[in-house]
């Protein structure tokens, strides 16, 4: 395949989508997947593992990794398997099936090769996979691309930018329950129902972010 | 008796929502009218029970070491009839709730009935066991759904109950995002107090 076959492979728009590709829509894509519809804060996708591998820091860079690693995996897969089987054949009304068993099996798939080939990472990101199945910000990813009718190469712009934005609001979330630690918080709002209030005020302040980048 | 409880057990006892802590992205999505959390209730109640009963009947077939892949091909199918089901018959429902109906495959109750009960249960306990959790969770959205619904609105069930006055100036913010983040702060917070009390009143 030649370079410009590629791109132009990147940049075919599916059916009823934008044919053209410009850096404009490209970055209103991307401010749009961390800000604006955040993952987290706005959208409500992922928030088992927001308020579960939130408690510190590390776990959280970890964890966030890990999710931008499989959505772009997954969209990758979702999108390919979407429109050159499903489409041609007319078998969309199998998507979620199909999605789901695609991240399954590339989340096992990603899990060996890295154990094999990465054991420095796998230590690092290994006990987060297993999670990243049932986690519905990856299975939201593949859904909305093929939804908002992006192409290929916009699919993986918002793939990765929406792991962005889950990164950032598990990031500053892990930051500020590390500080809740030694606050006096009142005895029965201690756990979980603080983080749901501090998700609460995050959520106010990405809501500033509305009608930025259109 | 037995029978009884295990229908029972999944609305207060063990809630999902209030005393497990799972299912929570359509939980918090959906709740900004009671119409949206009852529809996305019922889908839900729906997939759980009908997984249920298919894991149950095939809870000695399925070898141990592939059954969450076969669990979730169950529950998919299922997710996949209810999306084209409310597609064909409540068409602004099913737009309403957009993206979260593919996305109650993960929907953590689900698969966690399948594994935590269904496999090792009958089909009748199996069966009861989702219509309970089910109803729990309806129940859940529909409590959130209202706070959120009044206050952001001043309806309930897209019945005006506080007057033009209200409705042109409501408490925006209930039916946006970060309300339902501060609510449900406040909802679990009431119930660890309850909970308290109720463990001091036992003393």
């Amino acid at each position: 395949m030649t370079p410009a076959a590629l791109l132009a492979a990147f940049i075919a728009a599916p059916e009823g989508g934008e044919a053209s590709f410009s850096v404009a829509r490209m970055m209103a894509i991307i401010i749009s997947a961390i800000f604006v519809n955040n993952f987290v804060l706005m959208r409500f996708l992922g928030i088992c593992p927001f308020l579960g591998v939130s408690k510190q820091l590390d776990s959280a860079v970890g964890m966030g990794a890990a999710v931008i690693f499989v959505m772009v995996l997954a969209s990758l897969g979702s999108y390919l398997v979407y429109h050159n089987v499903l489409v041609p054949h007319e078998l969309v009304y199998l998507r979620t099936i199909s999605f789901i068993i695609i991240i399954a099996s590339l989340v096992q798939l990603v899990e060996m090769i890295l154990q094999k080939f990465s054991p420095a990472l796998y230590d690092a990101l290994g006990i987060y996979l297993p999670l990243i199945t049932t986690n519905c910000a990856i299975l939201g990813v593949a859904v909305l691309n093929i939804e908002e009718k992006f192409s290929l190469g916009y699919a993986l712009i918002n793939a990765v930018a929406a792991g962005i934005g889950f990164t950032l609001a598990l990031v500053l979330m892990a930051g500020l329950r590390e500080r809740m630690e030694t606050a006096n918080v009142p005895a029965s709002l201690r756990g979980l129902p603080i983080a749901f209030l501090i998700a609460g005020a995050m959520s106010i302040a990405f809501l500033g972010f509305a009608g930025l980048g259109g | 008796m037995s029978a009884m409880n295990e229908l029972t057990k999944g609305f207060f006892k063990e809630n999902p929502i209030f005393k497990q802590a799972l299912g929570m992205c359509p939980f918090l999505a959906v709740t900004s009218s009671v119409e949206n959390a009852i529809g996305m209730g019922a889908a839900a109640t729906f997939v759980l029970v009908a997984s249920n009963f298919l894991v149950s009947l095939f809870r000695k077939a399925i070898p141990a070491k592939v059954r969450i892949p076969a669990y979730i091909v169950i529950i998919a199918t299922f997710v996949t009839l209810v999306d084209l089901l409310m597609n064909a018959y409540v068409p602004a429902l099913h737009r309403n709730l957009g993206i979260f109906i593919p996305l109650i495959v993960v929907n953590c109750i689900i698969l966690g009935r399948a594994e935590g009960y269904a496999n090792k249960n009958t089909v009748f306990h199996s069966i009861l066991d989702g219509i309970g959790m089910g109803i729990g969770f309806t129940l859940a959205m529909v409590i959130m759904a209202t706070f959120r619904e009044i206050l952001g609105n001043g309806s309930w069930l897209n019945i005006n109950l506080l007057g033009e006055a209200y409705q042109n100036q409501p408490l925006l913010i209930a039916i946006l995002a970060p309300g339902a983040f501060i609510l449900m702060g406040f909802i679990l917070g009431f119930f660890n107090i309850m909970e308290k009390r109720r463990k001091g009143g036992d003393k």
